[in-house]
């Protein structure tokens, strides 16, 4: 680890006024992802502003009707906050399913959208990362590329976002809000991160200074059918190699409205929603999900050790969707798949 | 041949090619107030000290392990104002004030904790590197109160890795504290 300066933050404003006052500095909140990478040299902050004393530690009702959640609510008082058991516990299992319990102890809501891709070239700073050493090449495109994209990825980087809680809050629609030098502002989850194209050093659009103050849920929450479906490589405390978060609500037995988000297989979060366009006014059975399965994955491309993701993907849509409209999500401690 | 005597050493071939080494200055040691294990302790440390480094090295308390340093194997954890964490990916700097307990703070008055009798009941380690992990790990897990199964001990347990593969009565021990707790 390379040495740093270390100084702590009063308030949002001067958090933003010292990241302006020193652009190569980062934000600390749970550091579970930042010391690591530090550790591993990949990040070399010149300084390190401690936010974790600011006030955005609250989770509580908008007067819209959807809940906001402070930046800096650690992960577990998320999962199990009532509001969120409640009304949104696609988001509560997506939490649960990753990570581990001391992790999600220390882990803020803002850090797990900010968490840096698990890419093991990305991490190995003796190797060529376009991500890390722009231009430099990527090592995983014909290397070892099993835990690696089959939609949206690009020439430059094939990595992957590594969030769990980031899926969920993808299919729910939530909102970032930000401040920054500039005017404070709210970005839609869906344009919160991004492909890699030829940029694949910027994961968000962030702008340089900007920090997270919140994330915020709409109204509708699909309490009632849901599910948070993950596959990976252990039972537990692993990554992703694909999840599903589906939800769906019901006018009668038609299907009025559909989200489905995948992790572990693009840069991003990954919705289609012309998919879920189609998916409405359609009875909810094996053959219309399958059909969505494959109109969602059409484009996917896979590499030398990651093709079998795509079939992996296909069954994980249809078997989520039929999870979510029986209303029986995946258990995260029962480990059968039903 | 005999070898050339440098009085420079060769530049690290990764590490040098990296922008903003030269020229940082080395930052003042900060001033960390912890209360661990019940007594209060002042440490001055660099801001890069862990948390872990900082119970090892500054306070000798060597109960708690240094597994893989890098938040994946929970040897290391502790718990941190009631709540378990890794403690190396936590910087002592950003813990001032807290109250940390770890392995040696859980006996109270000569007697062994709950789960750490119920690990010598249950026969629930072999080589014990991962025990003092395994059980601050189990303390935090009881504290919370989510767990009600052998499943959901399991789920919950997860981030404490036991490379004996001693699981099935780590668990058995852990049903055994929370029975009696």
């Amino acid at each position: 680890m390379i040495n740093f300066q270390y100084a702590r933050a009063a308030d949002v404003a001067d958090a933003v006024r010292q990241m302006a006052a020193d652009p190569s500095a980062k934000f600390i909140a749970g550091g579970t992802n930042l010391i690591d990478l530090m550790k591993e040299d990949v990040e070399r902050p010149s300084r390190l502003i401690d936010i974790t004393r600011l006030p955005l530690k609250a989770v509580e009702q908008t007067p819209a009707g959807g809940v906001r959640i402070g930046a800096l609510v650690p992960n577990s008082d998320l999962a199990y906050h009532p509001l969120i058991e409640q009304r949104y516990p696609l988001l509560a299992s997506a939490i649960l399913a990753g990570a581990s319990a001391q992790l999600r102890n220390m882990a803020s809501a803002g850090g797990n959208l900010l968490q840096r891709t698990r890419c093991y070239y990305f991490y190995d700073i003796a190797t060529p990362c376009n991500k890390r050493e722009p231009g430099s090449g990527c090592s995983a495109i014909n290397g070892l590329n099993r835990i690696h994209a089959i939609l949206g990825a690009s020439e430059a980087c094939i990595a992957t976002h590594p969030s769990d809680m980031c899926v969920a809050l993808a299919a729910l629609d939530a909102e970032v809000h930000v401040a920054g030098p500039g005017e404070a502002r709210t970005i839609a989850f869906a344009d919160f991160h991004r492909l890699p194209g030829d940029t694949p050093q910027f994961d968000t659009n962030l702008q340089q200074g900007e920090i997270v103050t919140a994330v915020e849920l709409p109204p509708q929450g699909f309490a009632a059918h849901y599910t948070y479906l993950k596959i990976r490589d252990r039972l537990s405390y692993a990554f992703a190699l694909v999840s599903v978060a589906a939800a769906l609500e019901f006018d009668g037995a038609a299907i009025k409205e559909a989200r489905l988000a995948l992790g572990g297989v693009a840069h991003k979060p990954w919705r289609n929603m012309a998919v879920e366009a189609t998916l409405r006014g359609q009875t909810a059975d094996q053959a219309a999900f399958a059909r969505a399965a494959d109109e969602l994955l059409r484009d996917a491309k896979g590499y030398e050790h990651n093709s079998f993701k795509i079939d992996l993907a296909r069954r994980g849509i249809v078997r989520a969707l039929t999870q979510a409209a029986q209303g029986r999500p995946q258990s995260q401690a029962v480990k059968r798949i039903m | 041949m005999p070898r050339t005597h440098t009085s420079q050493p060769a530049p690290h071939p990764v590490l040098s090619r990296l922008p903003g080494r030269a020229g940082r200055k080395t930052p003042d040691k900060l001033s960390v107030a912890l209360t661990v294990n019940g007594v209060a302790a002042q440490l001055k440390v660099a801001p890069w000290t862990t948390l872990l480094d900082a119970l090892r090295d500054h306070l000798d308390l060597t109960g708690t392990k240094k597994g893989c340093d890098h938040g994946q194997c929970g040897a290391c954890t502790v718990l941190v104002d009631g709540r378990r964490i890794v403690s190396c990916l936590t910087f002592a700097v950003m813990n001032d004030g807290a109250e940390v307990t770890t392995i040696e703070g859980l006996a109270a008055n000569g007697a062994l904790h709950p789960l750490q009798q119920a690990f010598i009941d249950h026969d629930a380690f072999q080589c014990g590197y991962c025990t003092p992990g395994q059980i601050c790990s189990a303390a935090g897990l009881i504290a919370e109160g989510k767990a009600r199964s052998a499943d959901e001990i399991r789920e919950l347990m997860s981030g404490n890795i036991c490379r004996c593969g001693a699981y099935p009565n780590i668990i058995a021990a852990i049903e055994q504290a929370m029975r009696r707790s």
